[in-house]
């Protein structure tokens, strides 16, 4: 209907006094990458969790996917998708139960869990690795794989916890590519992350600093602006500032 | 629907592909019962006796005196009729019960022998042994105070009636109590551990940010370790009943009911363990010392709760299993009617109730 995936207007999370999301306002569009990058403890995670659906904002308002994310909780989750920080497929099964497992929970069919398991997993290059158990797999597979199927039931967007934690520079890479093809598709990427290379890779990038968000823009205004030759020195040019504590 | 069996079904293909662990799970119970089958040692202190004295007379005075003078024995009350005995029994506040002949004074005197009864309640056979033994003991002092007195060797017989367990057959005792512990073990330490490791590795987040209901994650989550624990009841009663010879003398139904509702009991403590913890061990140490080991001591498997001090006897009202485990003695051993043991069932309704209303608000309040 409308070209924003993703709207928040004031949108507040305080845990007693401590204010851990402070009335934050922006708006993604569908297709886009929106980087939401920020220093350990800035809230990111927190505000990631309330557009998820996870938890419930104090105030403020905000939409995913065209619906109100304190009243239709249960549709915005029908509409994303979500890869934690920690790994999250089930290692103790196949890849293939893992498929069936997140097909069924989003009411996919036998058949079209099949047709598009297989069309997945060749499309990765994993088909081989059908009935192999998750926990046998390198770690840079295992995330295309939890991207992938966090992507499986084709969402408006799909919220990306610090995904490529831990992986070489060589994965990361690859890992962007599968994030660039789901852009492509119209799938709407919301990307928490470490590191300032990948913020280059978005269409946008929003710096949070103490709950608040601080810069919003592409990364080539964000660098001419505060007039550093990288991500990385607008970062830290913003994290300067930072009054909170790393943790 | 799709979604719940899709879950159940991963659940499931969890825990049979953990050979090692589902291995102990079904063996436990059989290990459990070989093992308990031994006696146990257990102690008595005052034991509460009833005495049903037709006679009423010097003698049978004298020997009340003493009974109660033992440091064993309390004299708890007097019966009227005969009839009263099973009563008392199936109640549960008597131990063993005194019979003397109808003109006890007259025989022993005249006759030169009369006869006491000791009936003692042997669902419990380890204590009605023990009690039995010290009563003799007793009678056997009196006898030697008669023959101090009079000078001549009255007799005084003792006939010994153990109820409900005739063979005094240990076995009796232990099965209930195994039923106890292993629903314990299963359904709370298990559950509580297989919701915390989903916590743990962060799946517990994605499928919180799925459709997926909460409600339909804990259902499909319990209904394993349930199937799990119907599994091991119907192992461990046929156990008994083939290989250790153990009657079911009640109504297989009421013990399903009781089962079932002790599983929920159960189910709901691991649930609500999984909503106060965040690592596997913790939930791991949580249910074994915070379950096992009070299940384990105050179910009477044991230790009889007879022989306890009145704090630690209070405390024991607050286990689950102490009442489910006195359930399932009730309908398995001694095979009375419903309303001896309804006391018990309302109290367990009442604790999966209560429990279940608890883990549920918490786990409510962790989401939000």
């Amino acid at each position: 209907m409308e070209n924003k995936v993703i709207y928040t207007e004031q949108l507040t999370k305080c845990f007693g006094d401590f204010v851990a999301v402070d009335h934050i306002s922006f708006e993604v569009g569908r297709g886009e990458i929106f980087g939401f990058l920020g220093a350990n403890g800035a809230g990111k995670t927190t505000a990631m969790r309330m557009l998820c659906g996870l938890s419930r904002p104090t105030s403020g308002k905000g939409r995913v996917a065209g619906f109100d994310i304190t009243s239709q909780a249960e549709k915005v989750k029908r509409h994303i998708g979500y890869m934690s920080q920690k790994f999250s497929l089930y290692e103790d099964l196949k890849v293939g139960e893992n498929l069936r497992l997140f097909g069924g929970i989003y009411g996919m069919g036998r058949k079209e869990l099949a047709l598009k398991s297989e069309e997945m997993l060749r499309g990765l290059g994993f088909w081989e690795e059908r009935d192999t158990l998750v926990k046998a797999l390198p770690l840079g597979w295992k995330q295309k794989l939890a991207f992938s199927v966090s992507i499986f039931h084709e969402p408006d967007v799909v919220f990306l916890d610090e995904p490529t934690g831990g992986v070489d520079p060589v994965t990361r890479r690859q890992f962007w590519e599968l994030i660039y093809r789901a852009a492509d598709r119209g799938i709407t990427v919301f990307v928490t992350t470490h590191y300032m290379d990948e913020a280059e890779y978005c269409d946008r990038v929003s710096m949070m600093v103490d709950g608040k968000i601080e810069a919003l823009d592409t990364p080539q205004n964000l660098r001419a602006r505060f007039r550093a030759a990288s991500m990385d020195e607008v970062f830290r040019q913003l994290a300067r500032k930072a009054t909170r504590d790393d943790n | 629907m799709k979604q719940f069996k899709s879950f159940v079904i991963k659940e499931f293909c969890q825990i049979f592909r953990d050979k090692r662990t589902l291995l102990i799970l079904l063996a436990m119970p059989l290990i459990l019962v070989f093992l308990l089958g031994y006696a146990i040692k257990t102690e008595i202190n005052d034991a509460r006796i009833a005495v049903f004295d037709p006679s009423k007379d010097v003698e049978t005075q004298r020997i009340k005196e003493r009974f109660q003078a033992s440091e064993y024995f309390t004299l708890a009350g007097e019966l009227v009729e005969a009839g009263q005995i099973n009563d008392v029994f199936k109640y549960g506040d008597i131990d063993m019960v005194l019979v003397f002949s109808g003109n006890f004074a007259e025989e022993l005197l005249h006759g030169g022998e009369a006869a006491v009864q000791l009936i003692a309640d042997a669902t419990d056979p380890n204590q009605a042994a023990m009690l039995t033994g010290y009563a003799s003991g007793v009678l056997a002092d009196c006898q030697a105070e008669l023959l101090e007195q009079y000078g001549v060797p009255f007799q005084i017989g003792t006939e010994i009636r153990m109820l409900y367990n005739p063979q005094s057959e240990s076995a009796y005792n232990f099965v209930p109590g195994v039923m106890g512990l292993v629903l314990m073990l299963i359904c709370a330490m298990m559950t509580s551990v297989a919701i915390v490791r989903e916590k743990e590795t962060g799946t517990m987040e994605v499928l919180l940010a799925s459709p997926m209901k909460p409600v339909h994650i804990i259902l499909s989550k319990m209904a394993p370790y349930f199937t799990l624990s119907v599994a091991n009841i119907v192992t461990i009663l046929l156990l008994a009943v083939f290989v250790m010879g153990v009657p079911v003398r009640g109504s297989l139904f009421w013990l399903a009911v009781a089962s079932v509702l002790f599983i929920f009991v159960a189910l709901a403590l691991g649930l609500l363990i999984s909503t106060l913890v965040s690592k596997q061990m913790a939930a791991l140490l949580i249910s074994g010392i915070g379950l096992m080991m009070p299940t384990l001591v105050f179910s009477g498997l044991i230790f009889p709760i007879e022989s306890m001090p009145d704090a630690l006897r209070w405390i024991s009202n607050l286990i689950p299993a102490r009442w489910y485990i006195s359930a399932v003695r009730k309908i398995m051993i001694e095979g009375v009617g419903v309303q001896c043991y309804l006391e018990e069932l309302g109290i367990i309704a009442l604790m999966a109730l209560v429990l279940m209303a608890a883990a549920w608000k918490n786990f409510k309040v962790r989401l939000a």
